[in-house]
C-alpha cells in the first residue's frame, strides 16, 4: 500500500508539450487508429461469416469459379501488395524528410489503390453483362458483391485518404513533422491490404 | 483559442449574450458539458419512451381494451424498446463516461475532444431521425430486434422499417466513435501513477463496456448493412425463396445484442462499485475480483447469443453448448454481488439516497439475473420464450439492474456535476415509489407469463384469468411515473434553492472530489499523481493500519493555471453530424441529396482533421 517513490518518476513532459502523446508515450491517434481497425475486423469478419454460411446455397444463376477470372483477381492482389512496399517507403522517406519522394511514393500507393478498384469496376461490370450475376441473381451475388464491395469502398476510401496527404505534400504542409499521421494513413493502407489476402484466398481461391 | 486568463482564480467572464450561451454548447468540445448534453438528452428519451410504455399498459389494463389499435401498440413496443436501449440507457451510461472518466483518472478531457463533440450531434441526429418517423406516419413496427423476414418489403412496404435501420446506423457511428475515443483515453491519459490495477472499478466497467462496443457494433452494422441492400438493392440475404435464412439476421442480431445486454448493465455495475465503498466507509471488497470478474463478463458475453435462439430449432448441440456458457457468465456476476454485500458487511453504513439505488440495483439485478440463469436451460425457455415472464426477467435486469444503477450515479454525482445536492427526502421518496411501482408493475408478469400471456399482443379476451395482474402491473407502471415527477420535482427545487455541495460532499474515494463542484473547465490545476487505489481516500484518512494522511500538496499557483492549454471549441463536429444526417436521410428521399451530403461529408471530414494540422500558436510539436 505504500510504494509511493516507485511512480514518482513517471514522465509527464511528453504530456504537457505534444497533447497527441499519452501518459504511456503512445499517440492517441495511433491508438485510435489501431481500435477503428480491430472495430474494422468485426465488420470484415462478419462479411465474411455470411458469404461462408452462404456458399453453395443460391438455388440458381452462375457459381463462383463459373464467373471468377483468377489471373485478373491475382494481378489485383499483386497490385495491392506491391502498394504495402510502396506505402511503407513513403513513410521512410518523409522521416528522413525528403518530402517529394514521400509524396511520390504516396501517389504511386494510391495509383496501384486505383488501379485495384478499376479492374474490380471491370470486375464487376463483366460479372454483370457477361455472366448475367447481379446482386439479386443469386446468394452468391448478394454475398460476393456486397463483401467485396465493400472491401473496394475501404480501397476507395484510403485511395482519397493518401491523395489528400499528396496535396497537403504538394503545397508543402507536410514534413517530418506528420510522420504519425502517414504512419497512421499506413496502418489502415496495411489493414486493408491484409483484409483483401483473406478475401482472395477464402473467396477466389478455395473452391 | 481559449484565453488562459479565462481560467484565473476569480477572473471576470464577460455574461454571454442567449445566442453566444447557445453557440458555446453548440460548438462545445469540453467532455463535462458534452456529459451534461448526453444525459440531459437521454432523459427526454427515456420520458418518450416511457410515455410510450405508459400507453401500452393502459391498453393492456382491462380486457378487450379498444384504447390504441393493433398496428399502434406495435409501433409503441418497438420504439419503446429502441428508444430506451439506444436512446436512454445507453447515452445515459455515455453521460457518466463523458463526464467521470477524464475526472476519476485524473485527466483534464477525453483524448478526442472534437470527436467526443461529433459522437454527441451524431447521437443527437440518430435520435431525430427514427422520431421523424412519427411525424412521417412510417412509424417502425418490427419489434426492437426487427426480425428477418418481417422486415421484409413484402411484409414492410412503408418506410417504417427504414427509419429503424437507418436510425440505428447512424446511433451505432456515434457509440462505436465514442468507444474509440474512451478506449484510448483510459489507455492513455491516466494521470501519472495509475496503474490498470488502480483504476476506480467504474472506469474498469467503462474500460470493458467500451471493448464491447467497439467489437459487437460491427455485427449489427452488418445485419443493417444487409438489411438495407435487401430493401434498396434487391439482394436476397434474408429472402428464403432464394434459398436465404432468416435466421442469419438472429444470428448477427444477436452476436450484438447479447454483448449489448452487458453494455447496458456493466456501466451500472460500476456506478454500484464506487457508490457502496463510499457509504460503507470501507474498501470495495476484493476489487481485483470484481474486475476480473467483469472482464470475464466481457470475454463470455460474446459466446451466449444464441441463448435468445432456442426456440428456432438449432439442433441439441448448439443448445447444449450455448446452455452451458449461459449458465457460467452467471457465474462472475454472482462474485460480484457476493463482493458487492461483503462490502457491506461491517462497514459503517450511512443510508443516503444513492446507496438505496444501489441497494436497489442489487436486490432487483439478483432476480433478473436468477430468472435469466432459468432461460439458460432449452426447456425452460422453450416454455418461457415469447411470454410475459421473458418481459419481467429483462426489465428486472434493465430497469431493476441498468436504471437502478443510473440512478444511483446521478444522486451521486449530482453534487459533482451541478454543485448542488438534491433533496434527500425527495430522493428517498422517488426511491421508495419506484422500488414499489417497479416490483408492483414486473413481478406479476411473471406469473402472467408462466400462465401463458404472450409478450407483443395488444388485447385479450376477459376470460383467461390475466385481468387482474393486467390491472396490477398497469397501476404499478403508473406508481413508476410518479416516482419520475418526483425526481423532476427534486431536480427544479435543487436547481432553486438546493443545498450548496462541497468538494466532497460524500466524503470520497476516487479523484473527482478532490476538485471543485462543479469542477474548473480544466478539471485539475495540476494533474495529480496516483500512490493506490482508492488514493484521494487514503490522503485524507491514512491507510488505516497506521499510516499517517499524506501531507497536503503546495497551493496551485496562478502561473501554473496560466500555462494550461484546453482545446478551443469547434464547429466542425455538428456541422459533419448534419451532413451524416443529410447523406442518410437523402436515401429516403433523393439520391441526389445523398450524392451532395457525401460530398460535404467529406468535404467536412476533411476540414475537421485539417483544423488542428498546424497548431496556430505554434505549441503543439
Amino acid at each position: 500500500m505504500a510504494d509511493h517513490a516507485a511512480t514518482h518518476a513517471v514522465d509527464v513532459t511528453h504530456a504537457v508539450h505534444d497533447p497527441n502523446i499519452g501518459n504511456t508515450g503512445l499517440d492517441h491517434r495511433k491508438m485510435g487508429m489501431w481500435a477503428f481497425l480491430g472495430s474494422d475486423c468485426m465488420f470484415f469478419g462478419s462479411l465474411i461469416g455470411t458469404y461462408l454460411a452462404y456458399k453453395g446455397k443460391s438455388i440458381s444463376g452462375p457459381t463462383p469459379h463459373d464467373v471468377f477470372d483468377i489471373p485478373l483477381t491475382s494481378y489485383s492482389a499483386a497490385l495491392l501488395l506491391a502498394s504495402s512496399l510502396t506505402m511503407v517507403l513513403a513513410l521512410a522517406a518523409l522521416q528522413d524528410n525528403r518530402v517529394k519522394v514521400a509524396a511520390g511514393w504516396l501517389l504511386a500507393t494510391a495509383a496501384m489503390g486505383l488501379h485495384f478498384v478499376l479492374n474490380q469496376v471491370y470486375e464487376f461490370w463483366t460479372f454483370v453483362h457477361h455472366h448475367d450475376l447481379t446482386l439479386s441473381t443469386s446468394l452468391f451475388g448478394s454475398t460476393f458483391f456486397v463483401l467485396t464491395g465493400f472491401h473496394g469502398a475501404h480501397v476507395t476510401g484510403g485511395v482519397i485518404w493518401l491523395l489528400l496527404l499528396v496535396s497537403l505534400a504538394w503545397r508543402g504542409k507536410l514534413d517530418r513533422r506528420d510522420y504519425t499521421k502517414v504512419e497512421i494513413a499506413g496502418l489502415y493502407w496495411h489493414f486493408v491490404d491484409i483484409v483483401w489476402i483473406a478475401i482472395f484466398t477464402i473467396i477466389y481461391l478455395i473452391p | 483559442m481559449a484565453t488562459h486568463a479565462a481560467f484565473m482564480p476569480g477572473a471576470k467572464v464577460e455574461a454571454p449574450t442567449f445566442w453566444g450561451a447557445v453557440a458555446s454548447w453548440l460548438t462545445t468540445v469540453d467532455h463535462k458539458r458534452i456529459g451534461i448534453l448526453y444525459g440531459s438528452s437521454a432523459f427526454i428519451f427515456f420520458l418518450i419512451a416511457g410515455t410510450e410504455a405508459l400507453i401500452m399498459r393502459l391498453q393492456l389494463a382491462r380486457p378487450d381494451n379498444t384504447l390504441v389499435s393493433a398496428q399502434t401498440f406495435n409501433e409503441l413496443f418497438t420504439m419503446h424498446g429502441t428508444t430506451m436501449v439506444f436512446l436512454a440507457i445507453m447515452p445515459m451510461s455515455a453521460a457518466f463516461f463523458n463526464y467521470m472518466i477524464p475526472l476519476m483518472i485524473g485527466a483534464r478531457d477525453v483524448a478526442f475532444p472534437r470527436l467526443n463533440a461529433l459522437s454527441y450531434w451524431i447521437f443527437i441526429s440518430g435520435g431525430l431521425f427514427l422520431h421523424v418517423s412519427f411525424l412521417a406516419k412510417a412509424v417502425p413496427d418490427g419489434g426492437w430486434f426487427g426480425y428477418a423476414n418481417l422486415t421484409s418489403h413484402q411484409f414492410s412496404p412503408t418506410h417504417s422499417i427504414d427509419f429503424w435501420m437507418f436510425g440505428l446506423q447512424i446511433l451505432g457511428i456515434s457509440s462505436m466513435l465514442a468507444g474509440f475515443n474512451f478506449l484510448v483515453t483510459i489507455i492513455n491519459m491516466r494521470a501519472p501513477g495509475m496503474t490498470l490495477m488502480r483504476m476506480p472499478v467504474f472506469i474498469w466497467m467503462s474500460f470493458v463496456t467500451q471493448f464491447l462496443i467497439v467489437l459487437a457494433f460491427p455485427a449489427i452494422t452488418v445485419a443493417l448493412i444487409l438489411l438495407m441492400f435487401d430493401r434498396f438493392f434487391g439482394t436476397l440475404f434474408y429472402s428464403p425463396a432464394a434459398g436465404g435464412d432468416p435466421l442469419l439476421w438472429q444470428h448477427l442480431f444477436w452476436i450484438f445484442g447479447h454483448p449489448e445486454v452487458y453494455i447496458l448493465i456493466l456501466p451500472a455495475m460500476g456506478i454500484v462499485s464506487e457508490v457502496l465503498p463510499t457509504f460503507a466507509r470501507k474498501p470495495l471488497f476484493g476489487a481485483p475480483v470484481i474486475i476480473y470478474s467483469g472482464i470475464t463478463i466481457g470475454f463470455f458475453g460474446f459466446g451466449v447469443w444464441s441463448h435468445h435462439m432456442f426456440s428456432v430449432g438449432m439442433g441439441p448441440v448448439a443448445d447444449a453448448a450455448f446452455s452451458i456458457t449461459t449458465m457460467l457468465i452467471a457465474v462472475p456476476t454472482g462474485v460480484k454481488i457476493l463482493n458487492w454485500l461483503c462490502t457491506l458487511w461491517g462497514g459503517s453504513i450511512r443510508f443516503q439516497t444513492p446507496l438505496y439505488f444501489s441497494l436497489g440495483f442489487i436486490a432487483m439485478f439478483t432476480m433478473g439475473g436468477l430468472s435469466g440463469v432459468m432461460h439458460a436451460s432449452p426447456p425452460v425457455d422453450l416454455q418461457q420464450t415469447d411470454t410475459y415472464f421473458v418481459v419481467a426477467h429483462f426489465h428486472y435486469v434493465l430497469f431493476g439492474g441498468s436504471i437502478f444503477g443510473l440512478f444511483s450515479g446521478a444522486y451521486y454525482w449530482w453534487p459533482k456535476i451541478t454543485g448542488k445536492l438534491l433533496d434527500e427526502r425527495l430522493g428517498k421518496l422517488h426511491f421508495w415509489l419506484m422500488m414499489i411501482g417497479f416490483n408492483v408493475t414486473f413481478f406479476p408478469q411473471h406469473y402472467l407469463g408462466l400462465i401463458g400471456m404472450p409478450r407483443r399482443i395488444y388485447t385479450y379476451a376477459g376470460d383467461l384469468g390475466w385481468n387482474f395482474w393486467n390491472l396490477v402491473s398497469t397501476i404499478g407502471a403508473f406508481t413508476i411515473a410518479l416516482s419520475f415527477l418526483v425526481f423532476i420535482v427534486n431536480v427544479i427545487k435543487t436547481a432553486r434553492a438546493g443545498r450548496v455541495a462541497s468538494a466532497d460532499p460524500w466524503d470520497g474515494r476516487t479523484l473527482e472530489w478532490a476538485i471543485p463542484s462543479p469542477p474548473p473547465v480544466y478539471n485539475f490545476a495540476r494533474v495529480p499523481e496516483v500512490h493506490d487505489r482508492d488514493d484521494f481516500w487514503l490522503q485524507k484518512h491514512g491507510d488505516g493500519h497506521g499510516g499517517a494522511p499524506r501531507p497536503k500538496p503546495a497551493p496551485v499557483t496562478a502561473a501554473e493555471i496560466a500555462a494550461i492549454h484546453m482545446p478551443p471549441p469547434s464547429y466542425w463536429p455538428i456541422l459533419l453530424a448534419l451532413a451524416m444526417a443529410m447523406m442518410i436521410s437523402g436515401l429516403l428521399i433523393s439520391m441526389y441529396q445523398v450524392i451532395v451530403g457525401g460530398l460535404l461529408t467529406l468535404f467536412l471530414m476533411y476540414r475537421f482533421a485539417m483544423e488542428h494540422h498546424r497548431p496556430p500558436d505554434g505549441h503543439g510539436h
